[in-house]
């Protein structure tokens, strides 16, 4: 690390927990963000000479606070505060104030920080967005390019969802027991929100699999504040399990390698042993929501060494309990797959022939009945299958990965068998 | 004596490390152990999960209460541990030292071993 490497660390470390204490000081997110800014930049002066603080978090909070105070009091046209005392004395006043912030302190704030960025007037990228500029950190510069887009573009983005959020007002009352389970739930989704954005770029991006990784940290953050959440377990397992497939899941060119084709030993062993622990962990409270689920769904992949002893029998069941309390069409199509491999090709496709007009504009329908006509030796109504699948591509590894299953079949019809998922 | 040798880090800190930033930190504290290793003083090296994938068992009751999430709520969690021998306070602290250089932040505890059963896991 470089000199100021492990005071970037620090910042980055504290920011969810800083700016969510500023935010409750000052009910408004410019100037939360503006104090947190403040007290990075006296870090980056103070920080080489005097060494770390004890409390790197609490000192920022202390620091931003009174930045803020500051400007609040300047712009209201009130006396500044004395600038005395400010730093001077900060030992002590920091290690009372970290006494005070312990993390059931902080819960109530990074949730509602978090809950902030999912408010049901902003569009799911604008959530996103908004979650990784001010909870993450992440420059604008940095969230374009994870999404693709230019940086005026993001940057006006960003600040129309915090004009939203502004207007829509500041939530601040302390979250009843019912309500805080809401919040935990639209968080949630919104933290499957980033990861998704992250997961579903089809190549081996790295501005994008950044968003895997932050997702995944965000979970860490929300399970260490709500520790018994199985619902959270589960999330947070389900995004470790499926990251951990990251270096296997796209060839040198960038085109996409299907479970089956993956070579397992780049699957990343640590991600998958802390995401089956918390799948254990979460099975205990014997409460399944649709997160463990899937989570347990990815563990059956993650457990089998070869794709041969994949346990499909089990994934079958469990997608059946996923459309029990989460019926959709996409879940179906996924329980297909399963069926697929438990009852042959004919069961999987009399099973998804019901979805061809709610998913006529989802790739992966295609896509999937192209694979189990080709199975059943369909040739023309898999190539018809598949060219319907490359007009709904949105990438192009998408598309190439669908192209070459019609090269197979141009090459030898029906004798390749299909994999699915 | 042997020596255990407790790591304390924030998990923040440490879970906002780069997959790199992680990496040369391991690859420094390799060589520090390649070292130890090499003078026949080196015993186990763990390096544990999240504390998010903690569960607590409290066995102050009758039955033991089983809690999810990590024994202490603190700053800094135990996120690993050696088992170093040395020959005296000052030799293990040395050696702490150069594992500090390679890892700095946190803290770490060295404590003496009391009672140690090497095991036998089934590889």
């Amino acid at each position: 690390m470089t000199d100021i490497g492990w005071i970037e660390t620090a910042v980055s470390a504290a920011r969810p927990k800083a700016i969510s204490a500023l935010l409750r000081y000052f009910r408004d997110l410019d100037i939360a963000e503006e104090a947190f800014q403040e007290a990075c930049l006296k870090a980056l002066n103070l920080w080489p000479q005097n060494g770390p603080p004890r409390d790197p978090c609490a000192w920022l909070i202390f620091v931003g606070r009174n930045a803020a105070i500051d400007v609040v009091r300047r712009r209201s046209r009130e006396a500044e505060l004395p600038e005395e005392a400010v730093l001077s004395d900060l030992d002590d006043a920091e290690t009372s104030l970290a006494d005070r912030l312990d993390d059931a302190h902080y819960r109530d704030d990074i949730l509602r920080l978090l809950f902030i960025c999912c408010h049901p007037d902003l569009a799911a990228t604008q959530q996103v967005a908004l979650a990784l500029r001010i909870v993450s950190g992440l420059t604008v510069p940095q969230i374009a390019r994870a999404f693709l887009v230019g940086e005026s573009a993001m940057e006006q983005r960003i600040t129309r969802a915090k004009s939203r959020v502004a207007k829509a007002g500041v939530p601040f009352e302390t979250p009843g027991p019912v309500e805080r389970a809401q919040r935990l739930a639209a968080v949630a989704t919104m933290i499957y929100l980033v990861f998704n954005e992250g997961y579903s770029a089809a190549s081996g991006d790295i501005a994008r699999a950044r968003l895997c990784d932050e997702a995944i940290r965000l979970a860490r953050l929300l399970l260490r504040l709500f520790p018994a959440e199985p619902e959270i377990m589960g999330l947070t397992a389900m995004m470790l399990l499926q990251h951990a497939r990251l270096a296997a899941r796209f060839d040198a060119d960038g085109a996409v390698i299907l479970l089956d084709d993956q070579d397992r030993s780049l699957w990343n062993d640590a991600m998958i042993a802390e995401g089956l622990a918390l799948i254990d962990k979460a099975m205990r409270h014997r409460r399944p929501g649709s997160y463990l689920i899937q989570a347990a769904i990815a563990a059956l992949h993650a457990r089998a060494a070869r794709p041969e002893d994949t346990d499909w029998p089990q994934i079958d069941l469990l997608y059946a309990t996923l459309e029990h309390i989460q019926p959709s069409p996409v879940v179906t199509l996924n329980r297909a797959v399963a069926v697929s491999k438990v009852a042959g090709p004919e069961a999987a496709l009399a099973m998804i022939e019901p979805l061809a007009d709610p998913l006529s504009g989802y790739f992966h329908y295609f896509g999937l009945r192209g694979a189990l006509l080709t199975q059943l030796g369909r040739v023309d109504e898999a190539r018809d299958a598949y060219d319907r699948a490359i007009a709904l591509a949105r990438t192009a590894p998408e598309a190439a990965h669908i192209r070459m299953h019609l090269d197979r079949l141009a090459a030898s019809p029906a004798t390749i068998p299909a994999s699915g998922g | 004596m042997l020596y255990a040798i407790l790591c304390y880090h924030s998990e923040d800190v440490v879970g906002s490390w780069t997959k790199e930033e992680d990496a040369a930190v391991m690859a420094k504290l390799a060589i520090v152990q390649q070292k130890l290793a090499s003078e026949g003083r080196l015993g186990p090296v763990a390096r544990l999960l999240p504390t998010t994938a903690a569960t607590t068992l409290r066995k102050d009751q009758e039955p033991p209460l089983v809690l999810d999430g990590p024994f202490a709520e603190t700053k800094e969690q135990l996120l690993g541990f050696y088992l170093v021998e040395g020959g005296s306070l000052e030799d293990i602290l040395d050696t702490t030292r150069e594992l500090a250089a390679a890892n700095p932040g946190g803290a770490y505890e060295v404590r003496p071993v009391g009672a140690f059963f090497p095991g036998a896991l089934r590889p």
